[in-house]
């Protein structure tokens, strides 16, 4: 009988998560932060309620003797799942399977490779897995059911040191999770430039801000913005891209996006051939104007 | 000190890469093949902790074909000092090619193992996690920077919400992210001149075989976009269309 065990980092996870594990069959859920506040339908919801996430040595010590319980460890795809779940497949000696987009039956999986441009079937030949799932493709999930709760204190080994750490600044809705998210690319001059025109429009649209690497990379976005294959993978009903051209990585966050628009002045830029609305215009009159006019 | 860097060779990142028709595997035609950009960030990084510490010794490995040759030489002009080649032309996965590079470990017992966040081929993000478990050794996957102590290693790895910095004593391992640093511009003849450095050739030690299978490759589901608009009127007109602004 398979069984899924969903690792929830936080309470996003929780809800996202669930509307993976709904379509799997019975599952538990190990909360690592924060506590649950809806009933999402799983057997066993196991609270850790911890202050901050723990380093990956800790968290897989932790977890590895529960997993002999289950067929299947899952999480929602982020850079803690990916840093987490890994080193158990290590410990665990079981196979793993990276940001999985779809289902197709208990042993089968759509994922995509090389930033998105294909996407393949692969195929579990083992009883046990880990995996990582996008959850732009599974829905929402049902609300209610009948969970049992617990809270625990884990025991956590390794020697592992954090020194320092910075929290996410309140005030946006996450990036990963938001309706809507306004980005900017390179031409953004400096970083308080890049808070006004693209924080004011997101802020009219009660959105998230995200950036492209050429925008992180020179200092005018901080790194936890980054969209695309090797930044966070976003999939709101509404993405607002300026001044970014439209690359491969970039592109690989944001495909799932509803609509999306591109204001560039350059009306060849790549961005235009996905974009569902294309404004060839400078941002720096555009984005204002847009700000003002949906502001009213 | 030895710092051990695992390096892949994949298909160029910039390249346009399709599946082929019947969807059996990719169109390779003409694409070029390169070091995964988070390897060769590790082998830069390991070249410039050896530009501040002299006594750093530097090994590359990679594991695959003979062509893996041809990275492993890029390598050891960027500056490691010396490469060694798995030869096997089977078919890998993450876990195998942990369990190749904790025999590689074993062996050479480096302090540090430097290498790659994720291929740019697979997407996979698995590779360092599973090593770092077998080993036993602590871990800083996604560095954005690294101090090495004496007896510990300081990194900064970028998380979901920002960034944090962690200590771990030797032996750890750290993966790379892209912004550790931007790796130097190898001439031709520096590759050239790189023949000369050693480059050890061995067999596999593990008879795993992959547990998950790739069935099919096709192309993802196109955007139907390319509609231009002529103002920003007009663009707010479409999106209260669609219902995404009020
Ligand atoms: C391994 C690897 C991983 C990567 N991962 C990512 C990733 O996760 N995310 C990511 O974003 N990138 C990633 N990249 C980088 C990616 O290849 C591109 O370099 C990057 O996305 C380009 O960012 P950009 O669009 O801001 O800049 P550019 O490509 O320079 O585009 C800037 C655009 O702005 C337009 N423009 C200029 N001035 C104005 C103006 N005044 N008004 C309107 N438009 C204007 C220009 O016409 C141009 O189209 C990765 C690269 C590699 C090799």
């Amino acid at each position: 009988m398979s069984r899924t065990l969903l690792i929830a980092f936080d309470a996003g996870d929780a809800l996202n998560g669930a509307a993976f594990c709904q379509q799997t069959g019975a599952y538990d859920v190990i909360q690592v932060m924060g506590e649950p506040k809806l009933d999402l339908g799983a057997e066993t919801v196991t609270t850790w309620n911890l202050p901050s996430q723990p380093p990956a040595e800790y968290l897989a010590n932790a977890l590895k003797d529960v997993c002999a319980n289950y067929t299947r460890i899952v999480a929602v795809s982020s850079m803690q799942a990916k840093d987490g779940l890994a080193r158990l497949a290590g410990l665990l000696d079981w196979p793993m399977i990276t940001d999985v987009i779809e289902l197709l039956g208990e042993t089968k999986f759509k994922r995509p490779i090389l930033a998105g441009s294909v996407i393949t079937t692969v195929e579990l030949n083992a009883s046990t897995c880990l995996l990582t799932f996008r959850p732009a493709g599974f829905g929402q999930p049902t609300i209610g059911g009948n969970s049992k709760h617990e809270s625990i204190k884990p025991t956590f080994t390794g020697v592992t040191k954090r020194v320092s750490a910075t929290v996410r600044e309140g005030g946006r809705p996450d990036l990963s999770s938001a309706k809507v998210v306004v980005s900017g690319g390179r031409p953004l001059k400096d970083a308080e430039t890049f808070e006004k025109v693209i924080g004011g429009l997101a802020d009219a649209l009660g959105g998230a801000v995200g950036a492209t690497r050429a925008a992180v990379d020179s200092g005018i976005a901080a790194n936890e913005l980054q969209v695309g294959q090797t930044g966070k993978i976003v999939a709101p009903d509404l993405y607002i891209a300026a001044g970014i051209s439209g690359s491969t990585q970039h592109m690989a966050g944001i495909k799932d996006s509803k609509v999306i628009v591109a204001i560039n002045t350059d009306g060849d830029a790549p961005i235009f051939d996905a974009a569902d609305f294309g404004l060839v215009m400078d941002l720096y009159e555009a984005v204002p104007e847009l700000t003002e006019k949906l502001k009213k | 000190m030895k710092i051990l860097v695992p390096i892949k060779r994949v298909i160029d990142p910039y390249a346009k890469v399709k599946p082929l028709a019947d969807g059996t595997g990719l169109d390779l035609g003409n694409v070029k093949f390169d070091i995964n950009p988070f390897d060769e960030i590790a082998v830069e990084e390991a070249v410039r902790q050896k530009e501040k510490n002299s006594e750093i010794q530097i090994i590359a490995v990679s594991i695959g074909g003979a062509e893996v040759e041809e990275q492993l030489r890029k390598a050891l002009a960027m500056g490691a000092d010396e490469a060694i080649h798995v030869e096997t032309t089977d078919q890998l996965d993450p876990s195998i090619v942990a369990k190749e590079l904790q025999a590689v470990t074993e062996e050479i017992q480096p302090d540090i193992i430097l290498m790659g966040k994720q291929a740019t081929d697979n997407d996979n993000n698995q590779t360092g996690q599973i090593l770092a478990a077998r080993l036993g050794w602590p871990q800083a996957t996604f560095a954005s920077h690294v101090e090495l102590g004496d007896k510990s290693a300081t990194v900064t790895r970028e998380t979901d919400t920002g960034e944090e910095t962690i200590l771990l004593p030797y032996p750890c391992l750290i993966t790379t992210d892209l912004r550790l640093n931007e790796p130097r511009f190898i001439p031709l003849p520096g590759i050239i001149k790189a023949r000369s450095k050693p480059l050890h050739k061995r067999e596999r030690q593990t008879t795993d075989t992959p547990r998950v299978a790739v069935l099919d490759y096709v192309a993802p589901a196109g955007r139907s976009g390319g509609k231009k608009v002529g103002s920003v009127d007009e663009l707010i007109t479409e999106l209260k269309a669609k219902g995404v602004v009020s």
